[in-house]
């Protein structure tokens, strides 16, 4: 294979995919890239693979036989591009026999078709007919039965998920030196990263903090849930209440699960030491891998720079964190105000049902109907204490997690701003000195190169947390109203109930 | 009872108890000419049953309230509310009503009509006035005598006043009730002229009553314990609710923000955004519902708010009565110390040491003459008391006889009433649940379309 020398140098670069194929090289794994594509509708399919493809263009771009690069440019058939991708792989040799199962299923099909067999082949197929011009619909008949797979695929959605992770049986640790709460993750799954198919660990908040951290620190292109406050905001609250733990547990799944359905993050090699490690304070001690460099290399640009013109999409996006994260804010205050307004509703209610007893003592006749209505408004009561309890419970931190998440995101925008930042930097430079130099030099297209796939990674996670968002505050909304429903027909039924009582005595009288 | 009246000429003038001659000859068949005989009869007389039937077919209303500037006593500028009271006469065949008469009359007539109504009925627990000054508020209520929804609660309670009076088996024969609705000018003056507040029991001697009385009626013991605590669990009542009202207001409100915020927060999303900004609107609507919800539920605080005044008035009778016993038991005292004088005059025997015995052994006995005037005296007095304490006896009874049949009536429409304003109150709060299920039901579906 003559073309597999070529990216293993190039993958030296410091961006996530690059990395993806040095370790591919490796160890065979492709995982972090194609998962992706197991989640997401065709259209979404395609455009990962778009998206993958892109970044390779870069990679490829100084390749001698830059054919690939060309072909892939103008040849509009993403089924094509698809092809070209895993044949591309598959000079990178023997993965097929260690991937994982989604993935497996896509490449394995792809792998056994003789069509495959090599990159020049392809790209021959795809380039000679015409001399360069596009191939357009020149898919072989295993393209057509490759879409197909995607689709069967799509259509079982939930069954293409292949890792399941579970927080929950909070436990007190009481030590000399302090007291803490452990979780247990129970993992399922059948990718082959994991040599067992469950696992189960005890975590402690800690621990997801560093979780947390590894993966900012490793994919810093890419959009890290984040986790829940590491104390209340409101008040001293007990952090050993079981309320508080049980806030804290749930916030901890739905993190764990975020990351889990993350076509990139869920392949993340410290997520897995994290599901996984028997003792996570050995790889915690691990020196740092070679991926910190790239938060360092972000580290060092000013951060005065101003862009010359952030592209309008992220400014767009930077705007709308904004206004959300306002907007947020305030429906978080408005909540929290309307939970205390109804808990004192509720301590008056408490003090209000009573009096009825008390006036029913005094009387002969009216005591059952004055006795009906403290029960009605005891009910009421109760129902009125369920609802805020399910408001606490679940209305607020979904809110939280979603002011927090508006954080992150905007930290990630802040990143990608450094790099198009560096990059802008470059290349004034060169700007410069173009006289004495005509050719762009290499690290300023490997500048370039990283600022494009930031901007690829982050659009598909602002996309996919899109897509999260509104799925969610549909549920929570619905939620909502559905938990105010239910408190006014408890209390609709209790009234209901008293009417016959007032109105028998009225009759038989 | 001591009433504030602006003419202190009027009250000190000897007041025919008699009932005044009749100013309008023509409605004479509704009103009973036998104001006292009434009073004094008590219910179920036979005769009063043509003016029962006549009153009945007489339909009252408090129909406007009207604010006005006019002068006091004092001569000072002073701003009241006026209410115009219609009284229509049904005509018996086709169910027509036609106005007979309408006049207009401020609260402190209202006060007057019913503290002569007490001084003149006491064995009646009488109907009692709307509050005077807004009571139980919570914040959102005004507490100002002229704010329009007061004086609207007002107006409804007044004309419920007259209505509770003008059903009543007895107050609705009384003359000064019916020249409250028919006479306007000169109505203040024949209410003082019937000197009803020379009958009025002072306080102090109420009070006095009240800790002196020695063989007090259990039943009215009880009752007035009844009152008392009925005032007291109503007052707390009324005191609790005004504080739930204000919470419900609270919480309701609060939801209002969420109409705004979900509009603002509408305009950044794209595929949320109709959603959002629908669901905002209902938020809207269900904060703005608790404003007609707390307004209807004022009505049921207003018909609690009556029961608590009547206890008052039960109190009233209860402490009537107090006095009534402490008469009677004072007669008897003097009476009996009366008969021991008298005897002991008759024996000549001391049995207590007592301040006669010293001066008869200081000064001599006295002349067997002397001695038999005092004993005549004495007897004569015997016998006046005596009288008196037999009358005093029978008016007891016939007092207990009265106030307890007009009891029993308040207990059956104290029981009727409060079921009816529980039923009623029951209904508010459902119709707030079906409102508030309405709003959140279509709340909710448009969260689902985002």
């Amino acid at each position: 294979m003559e073309a597999a020398p070529h990216p293993r140098v190039r993958v030296a670069g410091p961006w996530p995919l690059a990395v993806s194929l040095a370790e591919l090289s490796h160890s065979g794994r492709i995982c972090p890239l194609v998962p992706g594509m197991g989640f997401m509708d065709l259209t979404t399919a395609h455009r990962a693979v778009d998206l993958l493809l892109t970044q390779f263009c870069w990679n490829f771009r100084n390749f001698e036989s830059s054919v690939i690069h060309l072909c892939l440019k103008h040849d509009p058939s993403s089924v094509a591009r698809l092809c070209l991708f895993v044949c591309f792989f598959s000079c990178q040799g023997d993965i097929h026999q260690s991937l994982p199962r989604h993935p497996t299923l896509l490449l394995a099909t792809l792998l056994t078709c003789p069509f495959f067999s090599g990159i020049f082949h392809l790209t021959q197929d795809l380039i000679l007919p015409n001399g360069g011009t596009p191939a357009g619909t020149a898919s072989p008949a295993s393209s057509s039965s490759l879409l197909n797979r995607l689709q069967l695929d799509d259509d079982m959605d939930g069954e293409t998920r292949d890792l399941f992770v579970t927080v929950d049986d909070p436990k007190k640790h009481v030590c000399t030196m302090e007291t803490y709460i452990t979780y247990r993750i129970t993992t399922k799954s059948t990718r082959v990263e994991f040599d067992l198919p469950e696992y189960s660990v005890r975590r402690r908040y800690q621990d997801f903090d560093w979780l947390r951290n590894k993966l900012e620190e490793s994919q810093p292109t890419h959009l890290i849930p984040p986790l829940p406050e590491k104390f209340v905001v409101k008040g001293v609250v007990d952090r050993f209440s079981e309320e508080f733990v049980e806030t804290r547990r749930k916030a901890l799944d739905k993190f764990l699960k975020r990351i889990t359905d993350h076509p990139v993050l869920s392949f993340n090699e410290h997520f897995n030491v994290f599901l996984t490690a028997k003792d996570l304070n050995a790889h915690k001690k691990q020196g740092m891998a070679l991926l910190t460099r790239v938060g360092e290399s972000v580290k060092h640009v000013a951060g005065g720079y101003k862009l010359r013109n952030r592209p309008l999409e992220f400014a767009a996006i930077g705007e709308y964190l904004d206004t959300f994260a306002l907007k947020l804010g305030t429906i978080d205050r408005i909540a929290q105000r309307i939970i205390k307004e109804e808990i004192e509703y509720l301590v008056e209610l408490r003090e209000y049902g009573p009096v009825y007893s008390t006036w029913s003592a005094l009387e002969g006749e009216l005591a059952e109907p004055l006795e009906g209505v403290s029960a009605c408004i005891g009910n009421c009561s109760t129902a009125l204490e369920e609802l805020t309890d399910d408001m606490t419970e679940d209305f607020l931190p979904v809110l939280r997690e979603y002011i927090l998440y508006s954080d992150s995101m905007k930290s990630v925008l802040k990143k990608r701003d450094q790099v198009q930042a560096e990059y802008e930097t470059k290349l004034e430079a060169v700007a410069l000195k173009k006289e004495e130099r005509p050719k762009v030099p290499a690290d300023v297209e490997k500048c370039q190169d990283r600022m494009e796939c930031f901007n690829a990674d982050l659009k598909a996670d602002m996309e996919r947390w899109q897509n999260n968002k509104r799925q969610d505050f549909r549920q929570l909304l619905m939620g909502m109203a559905d938990k105010n429903i239910q408190y006014y027909e408890k209390c609709l039924m209790a009234w209901e109930s008293i009417i016959p009582l007032l109105q028998e005595k009225q009759e038989a009288k | 009872m001591e009433q504030a009246t602006p003419d202190p000429e009027r009250l000190w003038q000897p007041a025919p108890l008699e009932p005044l001659s009749h100013p309008d000859a023509g409605l004479e068949s509704m009103v009973g000419e036998e104001t006292k005989g009434a009073r004094d009869e008590g219910p179920g007389d036979g005769t009063m049953t043509e003016n029962n039937f006549s009153l009945k077919k007489i339909e009252i209303s408090v129909s406007e309230a009207e604010k006005r500037t006019g002068r006091n006593a004092m001569n000072m500028q002073e701003t009241y509310t006026a209410y115009l009271i219609e009284t229509r006469s049904v005509e018996h065949n086709d169910g027509q009503s036609v106005l007979t008469d309408s006049l207009w009359r401020r609260y402190s007539e209202f006060e007057l009509l019913r503290n002569y109504l007490l001084v003149y009925y006491p064995h009646i627990v009488v109907p009692p006035l709307p509050e005077k000054r807004a009571e139980f508020v919570w914040h959102k209520l005004s507490a100002d005598n002229m704010d329009p929804d007061f004086v609207e609660r007002r107006r409804i309670g007044l004309e419920n006043f007259l209505l509770r009076v003008a059903s009543h088996p007895i107050l609705c024969r009384d003359k000064i009730f019916y020249l409250f609705l028919t006479q306007e000018g000169n109505w203040k003056e024949t209410v003082n002229e019937t000197g009803f507040q020379l009958k009025a029991d002072s306080r102090l001697k109420a009070l006095n009553a009240t800790f002196r009385v020695k063989n007090p009626d259990k039943r009215f013991i009880e009752l007035k314990h009844y009152s008392d605590e009925l005032q007291s669990v109503i007052s707390h009542l009324l005191r609790v609710r005004a504080r739930v009202a204000d919470r419900l207001y609270g919480v309701y409100k609060v939801h209002g923000n969420y109409g705004r915020v979900f509009s603002e927060w509408s305009a950044i999303e794209k595929e949320m955004g109709d959603g959002l900004q629908s669901a905002g609107h209902h938020m809207d609507v269900y904060a703005s519902s608790i404003d007609d919800i707390l307004e209807d539920e004022e009505h049921y605080a207003d018909q609690l708010k009556e029961y608590l005044f009547y206890a008052e008035a039960l109190r009233a009778v209860c402490r009537k009565h107090e006095l009534m016993q402490y008469d009677l038991e004072m007669a008897a005292q003097d009476l009996a110390s009366k008969k021991q004088q008298c005897e002991e005059l008759a024996t000549g025997t001391v049995r207590t040491f007592s301040l006669k015995g010293m001066t008869t052994k200081l000064f001599g006995q006295e002349t067997p003459e002397q001695r038999e005037a005092r004993i005549k005296m004495l007897e004569e007095q015997i016998k006046e008391g005596e009288q008196q304490l037999k009358s005093k006896n029978l008016e007891g009874r016939e007092f207990v006889r009265n106030a307890w049949a007009d009891i029993e009536r308040f207990k059956e429409q104290k029981n009727h009433d409060l079921k009816e304003a529980l039923i009623s109150y029951a209904v508010m709060q459902i119709s707030m649940c079906k409102k508030g299920i309405q709003v959140w039901t279509n709340a909710k579906e448009c969260f689902s379309k985002m």
